[in-house]
């Protein structure tokens, strides 16, 4: 490619996943007749995804290298009024970079599921899923309208909700898609509030001629009140990021998501869709930075989510539930890094967290394959000697997740702190205070489970369910196998970006131009990233100075914790829970908010359904004004069929007198 | 004794009497009944003549006409419907015609 980005080979890039899934889901399910086999089905699929990755990885270079940009509408749908109904795409920095990240991630995932879904009779649905996925996910992100936006944003949507109830045999599976489904309508319909608002009052839905206008909105006050227009707009378009995000009180859906298959909390609830909300926050970055009480609303939920799931990842026994509530807990990380102003930064940890979080989760899958589908980390132990290569890329992983000096999540973890310290806005102390603690928490939790299922005593046969669950046809041999190549490639390919990613694209991602056109910050009000790129120098230093900061010697305290509790004293968690046994089942409650959205929300929901139904639907529609009706007709006209007797006499009687009381009334009343 | 409008109008007024009588103190026949419609419209038709003699003005003639004509006709269709009601019931009681009733 030159230059210029031509619109058929970035068309070419969503819809190459989408023929892929087309064809392996019309052709290879009992839906087209099963026509072709797993083979052909995983050759479509990947085919797609590798023709999308490598149109995406050129349009980065010619992004990054040549500085060139697009921004077209391909198709307008349809008007309505002025309005515009569109499908476009706008290739900058931001775009392009999370193009690559989603098809590179989606691709491994791609090939991992080869090895993964194996056994499972779903296996071409299975493709089909993840490449409508990958499909979907590119509409959002390479959208230039704010309609194609929340159309891939509804897709990625579904097809989480199909994916979760992957195993629809399973009812906590139902429950945990149709949870999910639900709390993130809650978001949506913010997100489509926020929408509509821009609609109405900029009269665009394109982002360009948005922002353009988007001075003009800040002057405005929301109708009948006097809050800023602004404001409403980036709270309701950030309540949908929170459903799409998980963060904080929406959060509940993600931990249940695990109920679907490995390969799809990688790709969906961990390295990409969960990123739309921090992506779309960042791509409307020059209407946020109008709304400083926007802003603060961001941070105080992002470090809520950022510290207090943390807490929660450290009591999960369950391996993904770990790895899902270290997700919840990064995306708290990116959300409060949104909340200074420090877009880029976000995003960095987006990109960074992409490739880390998807090797953990792969990693952990590949765990729970070689322990035949256990995922009780209290059951594992030792893993290391038997599953080496997933043992190194998972070490590597949860390194860069606690954020060690030169891997990836050090560059983006350490920008985030530093540019929250460095915010002015009231909350920011408050964030500043959650995201050094987090770091600690990060640790803990990661490194308790590492040590809990790579070192230590091998501990397979103390576990209670292993016969139960021995539904795949292994012979009775308890010891763990390294998993095949198909699942050990994505692993290392994974594992090189989570290692040098960081290292390699700070500069140009946080200090240099590669977001100059797609991230706005008002420098004059939110100075945060000037400061940031004053105290910077380099890679090389910024690690070197990590040493005689707080975040490493937190993270390194959590790791010596870790390692102190499961490793060396293993009796030690055991009392120490019994010590803060109330705390403990707070957390083990999950700060009871199932709990109140089930017994609260749910059933006073549901309550007043069955108060409408019953009183409303059936009392006052159905008894007063359908029944009701039919019953005054029919009693008055019970009274008066008594006057329609039938005899000719009675009715020329009853003209007749009419005829008297009309001349009555003319000759004598109406003199 | 002249004749006045007076007596003109107490003649009509008698007759619509008269026919309004017949109809409530008919129980049996339904020509009966006809018959006083018809003594109720020609009640009518005096009045006119007596109006149009004593004012000069044709027009209430003319009026008597046309009642006249659209009382033939009247008469015709009740009288086919009373031979098709005798075929049906056998009857033209007016008392056992009460099919109206609600």
């Amino acid at each position: 490619m030159s230059q210029t980005l031509s619109a058929s080979t970035l068309l070419a890039v969503p819809l190459a996943p989408l023929v892929g899934s087309l064809l392996a889901g019309i052709l290879g399910t009992s839906f087209g007749g099963n026509r072709i086999g797993r083979r052909l089905s995983h050759t479509f699929t990947i085919f797609g995804v590798l023709v999308a990755f490598v149109l995406s990885a050129m349009t980065l270079k010619s992004v990054a290298l040549d500085g060139a940009r697009f921004n077209e509408t391909l198709y307008t749908w349809m008007m309505v009024g002025g309005l515009k109904m569109e499908i476009g795409f706008l290739i900058d920095g931001l775009t392009a970079m999370m193009m690559c990240v989603v098809t590179f991630v989606s691709l491994m995932v791609h090939i991992y599921t080869i090895g993964y879904m194996e056994e499972d009779d779903g296996y071409n649905r299975f493709f089909s899923y993840i490449s409508l996925f990958t499909f979907s996910m590119l509409m959002l992100v390479m959208s230039n309208n704010m309609l194609q936006l929340f159309f891939g944003w509804e897709a990625v949507g579904l097809v989480s909700y199909l994916l979760i109830g992957f195993w629809f045999n399973k009812p906590s599976a139902i429950f945990a898609n149709m949870k999910a489904f639900l709390v993130n309508r809650v978001g949506d319909f913010g997100f489509i509030l926020g929408i509509g608002l821009i609609a109405a009052f900029a009269g665009t839905l394109n982002y360009t001629e948005a922002f353009a206008k988007a001075g003009e909105l800040a002057k405005l006050t929301f109708p009948g009140t006097n809050w800023m227009l602004i404001t409403v707009i980036c709270i309701c378009l950030f309540i949908g990021a929170m459903g799409k995000s998980a963060q904080f009180p929406l959060h509940v859906w993600l931990p249940d998501s695990m109920e679907g298959p490995t390969p799809i909390s990688a790709l969906i609830h961990a390295a990409t869709m969960v990123t739309a909300g921090i992506f779309m926050v960042a791509r409307m970055s020059p209407l946020f930075e109008l709304s400083d009480t926007a802003l603060n609303f961001i941070l105080v939920i992002g470090s809520i989510t950022a510290l207090f799931m943390g807490f929660l990842g450290i009591i999960q026994n369950d391996i993904k539930r770990v790895v899902a509530y270290s997700t919840l807990s990064q995306l708290g990380y990116m959300t409060v890094a949104l909340g200074a102003s420090a877009y880029s930064v976000a995003v960095f940890h987006l990109m960074t967290h992409a490739f880390f979080k998807a090797l953990l989760f792969l990693a952990a899958g590949s765990v729970i394959m070689g322990l035949h589908h256990n995922q009780d980390i209290r059951w594992m132990g030792g893993v290391r000697k038997y599953m080496p290569i997933t043992w190194i890329t998972s070490l590597l992983g949860s390194l860069a997740l606690i954020g060690t000096p030169l891997f990836a999540g050090f560059y983006s973890k350490d920008s985030i702190i530093e540019a929250v310290h460095e915010s002015h806005l009231p909350a920011a102390g408050f964030a500043s205070f959650a995201v050094l603690a987090g770091v600690f928490v990060t640790a803990f939790y990661s490194f308790r489970m590492y040590f809990l299922v790579f070192h230590g005593k091998e501990r397979y046969d103390q576990n209670p369910d292993a016969h139960h669950d021995d539904h795949h046809g292994h012979k009775e041999h308890h010891n763990p196998h390294e998993s095949p190549w198909v699942v050990t490639v994505p692993l290392i390919l994974l594992a090189i970006p989570s290692v040098v990613i960081g290292f390699m694209t700070i500069q140009p991602m946080l200090f240099g131009e590669f977001f100059k056109d797609a991230i706005f910050v008002d420098a004059a009000k939110h100075p945060v990233m000037e400061e940031l790129a004053k105290a910077f120098h380099g890679p090389t230093q910024m690690a070197i100075h990590a040493f005689t900061t707080a975040p490493f010697w937190l993270a390194l305290a959590g790791v010596a914790l870790a390692y102190y509790m499961y490793m060396v004293n293993p009796a030690l968690p055991a009392a120490v829970k019994k010590h803060i046994q109330p705390v403990y089942t707070l957390l083990e409650n999950k700060y009871y908010l199932d709990w109140i959205n089930e017994n609260i929300l749910a059933r006073g929901a549901r309550a007043l359904g069955t108060g409408l139904w019953k009183g409303g639907d059936e009392a006052v529609i159905d008894g007063v004004l359908v029944n009701g009706s039919w019953k005054v007709v029919g009693a008055v006209s019970s009274v008066v069929r008594w006057f329609q007797t039938g005899y000719l006499y009675h009715y020329a009687f009853a003209m007749i007198l009419g005829v008297f009381v009309l001349m009555t009334y003319f000759v004598w009343l109406n003199k | 004794m002249t004749l006045t409008l007076g007596h003109f109008l107490s003649l009509g007024a008698m007759l619509f009497a008269l026919s309004i009588i017949g109809i409530f103190l008919n129980r049996k026949n339904l020509i009966v009944l006809l018959m006083a419609i018809e003594l109720m419209l020609l009640a009518v038709n005096m009045n006119f003549v007596a109006f149009s003699h004593y004012l000069a003005d044709m027009h209430g003639q003319v009026f008597v006409f046309f009642i006249l004509t659209v009382a033939a006709a009247e008469s015709a269709i009740g009288l086919a419907i009373l031979v098709l009601l005798f075929r049906n019931k056998s009857s033209i009681n007016v008392d056992e015609l009460n099919t109206l009733k609600g």
